[in-house]
Formats: C-alpha cells, structure tokens, sequence
C-alpha cells in the first residue's frame, strides 16, 4: 500500500467545500510558506523535492522556476495547465472535481514563490462544470482571506483567474496556451523564447500542470526532502495514474512510484486484472501519445528486469524497446483489440487536433490517417506500412510544437513491435474484416541475451 | 560606435562570415548566397513573426557557439534562429536536412492542386521552384487532395484557397500594414483556410500586397487573371509620384501594354527596401495606373538568368545562327505544310511583325 499525499482525503464527504477542507488541515501550506519562508525558500524546497513535471514531459519543476527571469517592474505569471486533453487522462479532472481547494492553495503557495500577483488556470471547454466547482472553491478562499489583497497579513496579493478554452488539443501545449489566454488563435509560438523569458502579455511565466501545482502542498508541509524520499530515483513523489481501457477497475490511482506495472495492472488495490477474463496484448503507459509496448515489453524491460512504474523504467530502453511515463493515462488493450484500428483512431485524432500551423505536421497527419484506413478496411498494401514509417520519420522532430512528436510516435511504435498485425491486415483484408489478429506472439517472454 | 560593435563568426557549410549579433541563420546564410541559403517559404524579412512554420529553412546546428559547442539535437528553423558567435550550421552539406527538406517539399505539395498550367503565379511560383531544386520527381500520396471553392475577396483579389500552403503572410501584411484586418485563418490542421469573415470583402489601399507576397497562386490578381503568363512578359521598373505609397514598381509589360503592376522584389522574391524601408505599393498604383503614360520608366528589370522569365528578356538576345542551310547545301528544306495556313488559333505569325505581340494583335478580326 503506497503513501498517499494528494488523493488521501479525497474521499471524505464535503470536501469540496471550504469548511470540510480547512477542517481536515487545508491550507496548512500556503500559513507556513507565507508566514515562515522567503519565496526563495519554497522554490528551494520544491527543487530539493526533485519533483517532476506531472504533464508528461517530466521536466524538473524546480529548474523551471529557477528559470524564471525576475526583471524589475515586470509583472510574473503562474498559469496552471489544465486542459487535460489527452486521450487516457484524466486525473486533473479528478482533482479538480473532487478537491479543488488543493490546487486553490497549491496555487497560492506556488505564486508566492514565483512572486504572481495574478494567476489564471486555463481549463479545458468541456470541463464546463468545473469552472463552476473551481469558481466557487475561489470565492471561498476569497471569503475567507486566502485570496486578495495583503494574504494572512503579509502583504502578499494575489487573484486567481479561471479561463475556459474552447475545445482545442493544441491548446494543452503551453505556448498555444498562453496565445489562447490572451485570447488569440491557440497556435504554438516559437521557442525561443521561453515562456519563462517571454509568456503571457510577453512577461515572464510558468506554466505548470495541474498536479505539479498540487503537489506543491504536501512538499510544502513535509519539506522537499521528505517527499523525496518517497518513490525511487529521480521519480520522487507520488503519481497520479488514470488507468483505463480493458481492466477490472478503471479510475484514477495514486501511485508512489516503487511499484511495477504488472502489480499495478494485476492487484486488486489498482486495476484489478484485465476484464473479462482476457489476456493482456498491449498497453500505453503515459497517454496516446506515448508509444504502445506489447505485452512482453510493458511487464519486462528488453534486459530482462521488471519494469516498475516510473519515469525511468518506463522509458527504459528508450523508444526501441521503452516507452514514456507521459502524462500518466495508462489504456490497457486486451487481445480483442485491433492494433491497426487503434492506431488509426489516434491518427485521425491528432489530424483533427493539428494546429495547421507548420507543414509537417499539417499535411502528414491527414497522410497517416488516411493510409491507416485503407491498412484498417483491407485495402492497404504493404508498401504502405514502410511508407506510413517514412512519414512519421519526417514528422518527428521536424514541428514547431510536440504535437508533431506526439503525432508520429504512435504510429511508430505500433509500426515497430505490431508489425505482422499490420502485415496481416495487408495480406489477409478479408479476414482482417471479419476477426482480430488476437494475441499472437505479443505476450511471449522475450529472450533475453546473455551476457558473456 | 559601429566599428567597435563585436560581430559573430558563423560557419554555415564551411563558409564563415561575420555577421551581426541578432541575425537569423537564414539572413546570415543570404549574406553568403549561393546554394547555401536555405529556401524559405513562410519567411519574409519585412513582415514582422513570420517565419518558423514551413519547415523548408530546417539546418542542423553542430555547433551551438563557441562557448558552448554542443550540437542542437533537432533541426531548427534557421528563419527563427539567431546565431551564436561560433556557430557551425550544416545546410546541404547535412544528409538530415536534405532529408527532412524533401519530405517538406512533399507534405507542401500533398494537397497542393499541380495546376501549374492554368496558374497565374506559374513561372514565379516561389513552390514551383522550392519542389523543382528539393522536390522528388513523383508523390507517394494516392488520395482525394483537398479542394475548396473559389473566392473573390474584394474587386482586386480572388483567393484560391486549394493552392494556399498556409504560410500565414497574407495575414502577416493584412495585420502590419494595413489599417484593419479583415481575414484570417480559420479551423485549424489540414482543413484550416484563409478566409475573410463571413465572407467580407478586403477593402483596403494596401491589400493588393498580398499578392505580392503570397509564395503562390493562391491569392492572384483579378485585374491580370489569364491576361497573359509571365514569362510573356516583359518587367520594367519604373516609378511615379504617389502620395501614399513609395511608387516604386516594376511593370510587366507586352509591347506598350502594362499587363501588370507589382512591387519591385529582391533576389529572394521579397518586396524590395528603400532606406530599410519595405517598398509596399498602394492599390492604386497596383491596380489602377495600367498605362505607361501613368510611369517614368526607368529600365528593364534584373531577373536572375535561372528564372524563366527572363527568356522573355530579348533586349540584346542574340538569334542563335540557323545551321539548317548549311546542312543542307544552301537549300531550304521544303516544310510538308506551314502551321500558319491550317491552324486557326496561330493565325498570327508572330517573327512577321514588326514588334511585339500585343493583345491586339490576337484580337478577332473581322470577317
């Protein structure tokens, strides 16, 4: 049983609102940070947490603070991330929904360390019913003096903003995201510069994830060692993981990071087995955009060793034989689902998503997800397969944006370990109409070389 | 004090120049010129934040600078990248960038209609020649290419959004030197179009610029649409006194005939500067002053050898020496027939008159 920081409240009754929250020790964070430590301080704590970035890049939180330029008479901007867009994940929504009063006071905590006395969560449109549960949970700590002017008497102001998007996966990337904020077309910017240099209105900003700013909390109260001890390596804390797909249990897990993806798959305190009696085929650890691993990847890594679940086991082996944390939407498939078809849902996802902006990106999803339907309705032929390969190669790495990235490693990785699915599916259309590949050989043990 | 201002050493395909600190690779890489400035296709020096979303100026950095001599692990923009003192950038000396150029080259052309021969834009398409010097010589992609319907914004421009390669200049133009913007683009990915809202009209004494910088056929001009192809044409600078605009242009003419007015471009196809100041033409000029009355000519225009246009050219043209006589003996071969007396449509023997074709000349005579 793993330790739980972030969701451990979750459950009592009333704890959306103010006076169930304070009463179970909320708010905890933002009176020790503001009355005892320096900004500094709380950025130090955070650095010394090793905390990671919980939107799926996994970059160390406190580095990108440090990064903030400080010029004078400039005013600094958090903007919490919380268009949660990707295909798998969902545990911000749960955060937010359920306890929102925790990222309210991460929020505050946060921006008192980056020194904002305006911070905005831009929240995706279709959590329309969230802004509402957000909105509230402000006007509460409004009421109740945690929000402001001159915050708890130590002259620290701060307004929190809620801005709904407008239905747009691209606007999850922070630089479309803050074009979207200052109400623009949500297209990426160019980097450089930074959003730490050059963000919102051209001031220096962070743009955080929803669960990083939460996380924030328990740092806070414990101090950035104690919450560094949890977990293992350089995957300190705890993680939220929005398990879904063919499994017993589906819903968001707080994880802490030391245990392995076949317990967290198999035991019943998480996912409780693959439903209906079925075998394990495929998995996308960290969200759609993350490449899949077939069964005997995901379990052991190509060395052999178990494959736990953290950032670095995780992407153990790289994107040969690994895969990505992400941003923790982990979709098992069992083995009567369809690889190609898969696929080519995500590709028609991300080519309604694309921005437009940069050629690549623009042309080549609608590409891959055209050729992915012909392979998926048994008119595919099998140079399509090398060439859906050669497009994405052209695509990755070639965007403005990770879109593009996100885009091709998909399709890549389904290429790279699912490839006789896809050959099948050339050789035998008419089959591949009517039945499944089914498992095959993709939860074989792998033989492992041995050393000399 | 300009002498003591510390330039930055740049290597761009072992060729190192000293350039200014703040340069992008790419206007480093055209101090150079030659074969190793990357072709741009989004970016145009005089329109402020454009650039970065073609993809076709991709280079590899090996060496970030001199400080810090770590190579860049993605090909970068070079429109949008400043460069480092000692700074080493491969452009066509990079297998990677060659690569990652030819399939830009293919993801632009994917959905583009290859209308080549009924375009107005032909011959100084800026993608006719980006695919002509990078392109594969045939497309992988077997599918429906998206189509849109035609539209007229405004009495000058009709757009042909099917050509568009969303490059965004357009709207670049319409936001910096025109007073307000009425067009944009709309939806987002692969079924993003520019459009004006709700089909409005651009209204604006500066909007025929857009054509000028638009890398291809898909914003034209309506007052030259199908007069004639440009490599017809005959490109003379000339200028006049306007109140609005610098009246610097270049004029495309057929005998004394003005088909055409644009501003004069640079050896990059972008509107030409005077004292740094971009040479943006008003409508009025552009559109309305179709005489050569109406200029001061001031001599024909410099066109690059390389470009088609230029074999219109025939100031000081030499005709190549007719070696058919020679061959034969002094005789003249005897033609089976002369196209002249059959076809309808060349009724006209061009080499017979005493000057340029006009479009007079082709005039329907009567009967």
């Amino acid at each position: 049983m793993g330790r739980k920081l972030l969701l451990d409240k979750a459950n009592i009754e009333g704890i959306r609102y103010y006076d169930v929250y304070r009463r179970e020790g909320g708010y905890r964070s933002v009176e020790k940070a503001l009355k005892s430590m320096t900004p500094d301080q709380v950025t130090d704590e955070v650095k010394k947490s090793g905390l990671r970035g919980r939107g799926g890049a996994g970059f160390p939180t406190g580095m990108k603070w440090s990064f903030l330029a400080k010029p004078e008479g400039v005013p600094r901007y958090l903007v919490v991330n919380a268009d949660e867009s990707e295909p798998g994940t969902f545990k911000d929504r749960y955060l937010m929904e359920f306890i929102p009063h925790l990222l309210i006071e991460g929020m505050i905590t946060s921006s008192y360390a980056l020194g904002s006395n305006r911070s905005y969560i831009y929240i995706r449109g279709e959590y329309a019913w969230i802004v509402d549960i957000l909105e509230q949970a402000i006007a509460e700590a409004k009421n109740n003096g945690w929000l402001g002017k001159n915050i708890l008497g130590t002259g620290f102001d701060l307004e929190i903003y809620v801005q709904r998007g407008a239905g747009a996966y691209i606007c999850g990337e922070e630089t479309a995201l803050l074009e979207s904020l200052e109400g623009k077309r949500g297209n990426p910017r160019i980097k450089p510069p930074f959003p730490a240099v050059k963000g919102l209105w051209d001031c220096p900003t962070v743009v955080n994830n929803v669960e990083t700013i939460t996380a924030v909390v328990p740092i806070v109260n414990e101090g950035g060692e104690e919450y560094a001890k949890i977990g293992v390596g350089k995957s300190t804390g705890t993680k939220l993981i929005s398990a879904c797909g063919n499994i017993n249990k589906p819903g968001v897990y707080e994880i802490d990071m030391t245990i392995s993806v076949e317990e967290f798959i198999y035991s019943d305190e998480y996912c409780g087995g693959i439903a209906n009696g079925r075998k394990l085929k495929a998995c996308i650890p960290g969200g759609s955009s993350v490449p899949i691993l077939p069964a005997n990847l995901l379990l052991k890594t190509a060395k052999g060793e178990t494959r736990y679940m953290n950032y670095e086991s995780l992407a153990d082996g790289g994107f040969a034989t690994g895969s990505m944390m992400g941003s923790g939407g982990f979709i098992v498939m069992d083995d009567s689902q369809c690889v190609v078809r898969h696929t080519y849902t995500l590709a028609r996802f991300y080519r309604h998503e694309s921005c437009g902006q940069c050629s690549p990106c623009r042309e080549g999803t609608g590409w891959m997800e055209k050729i992915l339907w012909n392979l998926e309705t048994g008119k595919g032929k099998m140079s399509d397969i090398d060439l859906l390969w050669d497009i994405q190669r052209k695509i990755e790495g070639n965007t403005i944006c990770p879109l593009g990235d996100a885009a091709a490693w998909p399709v890549a990785a389904a290429i790279r370990h699912f490839r006789d699915e896809f050959e099948w599916h050339v050789t035998n259309p008419d089959d591949a109409q009517r039945r499944n590949y089914g498992l095959a050989h993709y939860a074989d043990p792998i033989k492992v070389a041995t050393p000399a | 004090m300009a002498e003591e201002k510390k330039l930055f050493k740049v290597t761009i395909d072992n060729i190192t120049i000293d350039v200014e600190p703040g340069t992008t690779i790419l206007n480093a890489a055209r101090q150079i010129g030659g074969d190793v400035t990357p072709p741009a296709m989004c970016y145009y020096s005089k329109l402020q934040g454009s650039g970065g979303k073609c993809r076709t100026c991709l280079v590899e950095v090996a060496a970030g600078s001199a400080a810090d001599p770590r190579p860049m692990p993605k090909l970068v923009a070079s429109c949008r990248t400043t460069v480092m003192d000692g700074m080493v950038v491969k452009n066509i000396t990079s297998e990677r960038v060659l690569d990652a150029r030819a399939g830009v080259v293919e993801f632009l052309l994917l959905n583009h209609p290859l209308d080549c021969p009924i375009c107005d834009q032909a011959g100084e398409c800026h993608l006719q020649d980006l695919s002509y010097e990078h392109g594969k010589e045939g497309t992988r992609y077997e599918f429906k290419r998206r189509t849109f319907e035609k539209e007229d914004i405004g009495p000058y421009i009709q757009l042909h959004m099917t050509r568009c390669i969303l490059c965004y200049r357009c709207t670049y133009v319409a936001d910096q030197i025109t007073n307000n913007r009425v067009h944009g683009i709309l939806d987002r990915g692969d079924h993003a179009e520019i459009s004006t809202y709700i089909s409005k009209a651009i209204d604006n004494d500066f909007s025929g610029n857009m054509i000028d910088v638009c890398p291809v056929g898909a914003l034209t001009d309506k007052t030259f649409r199908f007069k004639n192809r440009v490599w017809f044409t005959k490109p003379v600078d000339a200028h006049r006194d306007c109140e609005k605009c610098c009246g610097k242009v270049t004029l495309w003419q057929r005998g004394d005939e003005v088909l055409r007015v644009t501003a004069r471009k640079d050896q990059w196809g972008e509107v030409q500067s005077y004292d740094s100041k971009p040479g943006w033409i008003c409508n009025t000029c552009r559109f309305d002053k179709k005489h050569v009355n109406d200029w001061v000519i001031e001599g024909p225009t410099k066109i690059s050898r390389h470009s088609v246009i230029s074999q219109g050219h025939y100031v000081g043209m030499q005709k190549p020496k007719e070696t058919m006589p020679e061959v034969m003996g002094g005789r003249a071969p005897k033609l089976l027939m002369d196209i002249h007396e059959i076809s309808e449509v060349n009724s006209v023997d061009i080499s017979a008159l005493p000057g340029p074709a006009t479009s007079k000349t082709f005039e329907k005579k009567e009967q």
